[in-house]
């Protein structure tokens, strides 16, 4: 099994119908991807093709607003972007004292050890290997919702 | 009874797009996303990928024209390009971005650029056949694929 748990459940998105996931991507073709495995379960999808987007939309860039943290319950990322790494994206929403609870999934295509470690380390929920699937949708909202099979 | 005929005729192409290893087990998760609200996703897909693909190659081409050649930069180029490959299921084109990835980290120029012109083959054919494949399928209508359980 490639992808990583952190031992902490976070049972964030517990009693949510339709979860809102921020998915952000720098390619095209895996934001599209991710948006319709998302929406097949369920949620509801914004995307951005970068950290610097996603921040803004987190109300956590230049000019700080909190209108849209309380209605993401999710953020996933993919790990290699030009800019901001999903990893460094991750940090900033962990050092956020509003975001911090917010759940974050790393994606990559790439299955390297340490850089696994190292996002779970920093608070990342879950790492995903690239090309997701739904599958590995219906895990995430399993761990995120506290099921247990 | 024409209908009929044009979906085996689909169904054969499609299947010897796996069988002859064009595609992987990918590009069926993507007819699995395909459904009522998103009737032409998968052709939608395949045209995102060649619209961004072809902009990829030229940038990889570009840089190799460039001596000496960058490795680093050409392989962080590479792995965009394999990301979305394998995204849509592209078998042999990922296969070809990952011999080319390994040339550049034995800094081997010419192994790159040989393999650089078997990926643009490999990348052309699978879009003719691909496209020749989704403009069938159209003239076959809404076909109920069996779809495996979730």
């Amino acid at each position: 099994m490639e992808s990583g748990f952190s031992s902490s459940s976070m049972g964030f998105m517990e009693n949510v119908e339709q979860p809102h996931v921020l998915a952000v991507d720098d390619s095209d073709i895996d934001r599209k991807l991710i948006e319709k495995l998302l929406k097949n379960f369920s949620c509801k999808v914004t995307t951005a093709e970068n950290g610097a987007r996603a921040l803004e939309f987190l109300g956590l860039g230049d000019h700080p607003n909190h209108c849209n943290v309380s209605k993401v319950n999710l953020v996933i990322t993919d790990y290699c972007m030009p800019g901001m790494t999903g990893y460094e994206l991750l940090k900033k929403i962990k050092e956020s004292s509003v975001m911090k609870e917010v759940p974050v999934v790393i994606m990559s295509s790439e299955n390297i050890p340490n850089r696994i470690s190292k996002c779970l380390e920093e608070g990342a929920q879950m790492f995903m290997l690239k090309p997701i699937k739904q599958s590995d949708i219906k895990q995430l909202r399993c761990h995120l919702m506290n099921c247990r099979s | 009874m024409e209908r009929n005929n044009i979906r085996r005729q689909v169904a054969l192409m499609r299947q010897s797009l796996f069988t002859q290893g064009y595609l992987d087990e990918q590009f069926v998760q993507l007819e699995e996303l395909q459904d009522d609200t998103n009737p032409n996703f998968v052709e939608e897909i395949a045209t995102l990928y060649y619209r961004d693909s072809c902009r990829s190659l030229q940038t990889i081409e570009k840089s190799l024209e460039k001596t000496p050649h960058d490795f680093n930069k050409l392989d962080n180029h590479m792995h965009q390009f394999k990301g979305s490959s394998s995204s849509i299921g592209a078998k042999k084109v990922k296969a070809e971005c990952q011999q080319f990835r390994e040339y550049c980290r034995a800094g081997n120029g010419e192994g790159c650029m040989r393999t650089f012109q078997l990926l643009k083959k490999e990348h052309a054919t699978l879009k003719k056949k691909l496209e020749a494949y989704f403009q069938m399928a159209r003239q076959a209508g809404p076909i109920e694929t069996a779809s495996r359980p979730k």
